[in-house]
């Protein structure tokens, strides 16, 4: 409750400071609108529909393709774990395309898949794929390989040795590999709507755009607080639960 | 807290949960001329050289041998964890060729897994009989808690227990999915003397009780002198059997008395013989 209250305080204070600097005219108020004027922006949008159109647009997006990626990711890890021709192959080309910032995709995307949905969606697919493959191939790797013995004489056998057993002891790397991979796939969507535009639907990064083209900075701005607020959101409700579920039972955490 | 009487079941007991706590006729083992060797980087290492050994129904088998004489890589090989370069490890009259729950050990090194809370890791090996009910299972499961005396911790994260309470949950999960044949690979090597003599009383008691074949490894001549009905002597480089002492002591075996010790002082000095020559000894 006290940790709770502090937070709350430090971005009082620091939308304070924000109001204060404002006031003092260093910048033009084209540059730097006030505090007021980016919640009124918000307000509009929110009453006219267009924030929460492109925040649902934007979110689905996100979570489609990071599911696809979580799909194929996680057993084409597993796999690539299992057997060496994988990780020579697959594995070596993850390793590398994880290297590639995921930014890099959006190119290709449209090249391939024109100015669409499918091109959104493949570029979060590259963000997350590569990331959660690698993290899963190490986490498999490194688990201690007294595990599988003391599952094999309890008489556990493949499928369900790889079930549960080395799936869940590889969980602390699957997991940080699904956040990295998230991560990823956050940047590359945003980068990606706000380089094109796609018909079938304004997303967040889409209004930050035309934000830049009117010359609205409460829009920039206040589009730029949404986004940072779905990111927080996505780790204190998906993230942080789990991790701490993993840091109770493994006791890593202080 | 710790068993000192056999458990009644309560009148409520199903009668699935009573047959799976039934005991079984424990098994045979035979170990014939068995060898295997390592590859490393020095060159190949002769873990085991023709290792023959038989093991009798309800016998409680103690090996004894210096570090690095290949008793794990035997244990590992009965379990069927490892195949053996030549010769053939018979249990109940057949071939072991992969590992199975009749044959369960309870490995040197801590094995637990630390998804799963204590009740969770002595529930895995019942999860594979498929006989049982989940709520059959979970009664099992917290029987043989009762009996090494961690009722109390069903729930405790496995990092949260001290380095015995880990040993004696093992010692649970093994017992639990009730194997005829228990191998223990210096199951208490890491622990205080204090602990590890509560842990003697209470095996010997599940042994007695359960009427299990356990086969013991540890580097400690007075703990096999106090466990064992028989104690073999391994030699290492390459690992051999070199001798085998009866030990014919009425049980339950205090560790510390006098006619232990004599055995116990019998072993260690062989045990000193094969060491100093490391193993080359005339035969
Ligand atoms: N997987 C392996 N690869 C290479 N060498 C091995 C392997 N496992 C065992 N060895 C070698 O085989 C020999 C016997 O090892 P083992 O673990 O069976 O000994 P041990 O009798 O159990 O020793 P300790 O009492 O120290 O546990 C040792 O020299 C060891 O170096
Ligand atoms: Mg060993």
């Amino acid at each position: 409750m006290k940790r709770l209250i502090l937070t709350l305080l430090f971005f009082a204070s620091l939308v304070l400071l924000w109001a204060l600097i404002v006031r003092a005219r260093i910048w033009s108020p084209v540059l730097l609108p006030s505090p007021m004027k980016v919640g009124e922006y918000l307000k509009s949008a929110a009453e006219d529909g267009t924030l929460w159109q492109a925040t649902l647009i934007t979110v689905k997006r996100l979570v489609i393709g990071y599911i696809i990626g979580l799909v194929g990711g996680i057993p084409l890890g597993l796999m690539t774990a299992r057997w060496n021709i994988l990780h020579d192959t697959i594995g070596t080309l993850s390793l590398g395309l994880t290297t590639l910032p995921s930014v890099c995709w959006v190119p290709l995307a449209l090249l391939w898949f024109g100015q669409s949905e499918a091109a959104m969606l493949f570029v979060v697919v590259m963000g997350t794929l590569w990331s959660v493959i690698i993290a899963t191939d190490t986490g498999v790797r490194h688990v201690p390989p007294i595990y599988r013995k003391a599952a094999l004489t309890m008489g556990s056998k493949n499928m369900h040795i790889w079930l549960k057993v080395i799936f869940p002891a590889a969980l602390p790397f699957i997991v940080s590999g699904m956040k990295q991979g998230w991560a990823f796939a956050w940047r590359s969507l945003m980068a990606a709507e706000i380089f094109v535009t796609i018909l079938s639907g304004f997303g967040l990064g889409q209004l930050l755009h035309y934000g830049r083209e009117l010359n609205a900075m409460d829009q920039v701005i206040a589009i730029m607080f949404i986004i940072v607020l779905i990111g927080l959101l996505a780790d204190k409700t998906l993230f942080a639960p789990i991790e701490r579920f993993l840091h109770r039972r493994w006791g890593t955490s202080q | 807290m710790y068993v000192t009487h056999t458990f009644e079941l309560p009148p409520s007991t199903s009668t699935s949960v009573r047959e799976e706590l039934q005991f079984l006729p424990p098994s045979k083992l035979k170990v014939e001329n068995v060898s295997k060797s390592f590859k490393s980087r020095t060159g190949p290492v002769q873990a085991l050289d023709r290792v023959s050994l038989r093991v009798a129904e309800g016998e409680f088998l103690c090996l004894v041998g210096a570090s690095g004489c290949g008793k794990s890589t035997l244990l590992n090989i009965i379990a069927g964890l490892e195949k053996p370069d030549s010769g053939t490890v018979t249990a109940d009259g057949l071939r072991v060729q992969e590992p199975g729950r009749e044959r369960l050990v309870m490995f040197q090194e801590a094995a637990l897994f630390p998804w799963l809370d204590v009740l969770g890791n002595v529930l895995f090996g019942l999860k594979m009989k498929p006989h049982l009910t989940n709520k059959d299972r979970k009664e099992v499961a917290r029987y043989y808690l009762e009996l090494v005396g961690l009722s109390r911790f069903e729930r405790a994260n496995i990092h949260e227990l001290s380095g015995g309470m880990k040993q004696r949950v093992a010692l649970a999960r093994a017992l639990a999915p009730n194997p005829r044949m228990l191998l223990m690979d210096e199951p208490f090597a890491a622990l205080d003397a204090l602990t590890r003599e509560q842990l003697y009383g209470d095996l010997q008691e599940i042994w007695e009780s359960r009427r299990k074949t356990i086969i013991f490894v540890t580097h400690n001549v007075r703990e096999a002198a106090c466990l064992g009905d028989r104690v073999i002597l391994f030699s290492p480089h390459p690992g051999r059997v070199r001798e085998e002492f009866q030990i014919k002591l009425p049980r339950p075996r205090d560790i510390n008395s006098t006619d232990l010790a004599e055995h116990a002082s019998k072993i260690m000095r062989s045990l000193k013989g094969y060491k100093d020559t490391n193993g080359e000894i005339a035969e």
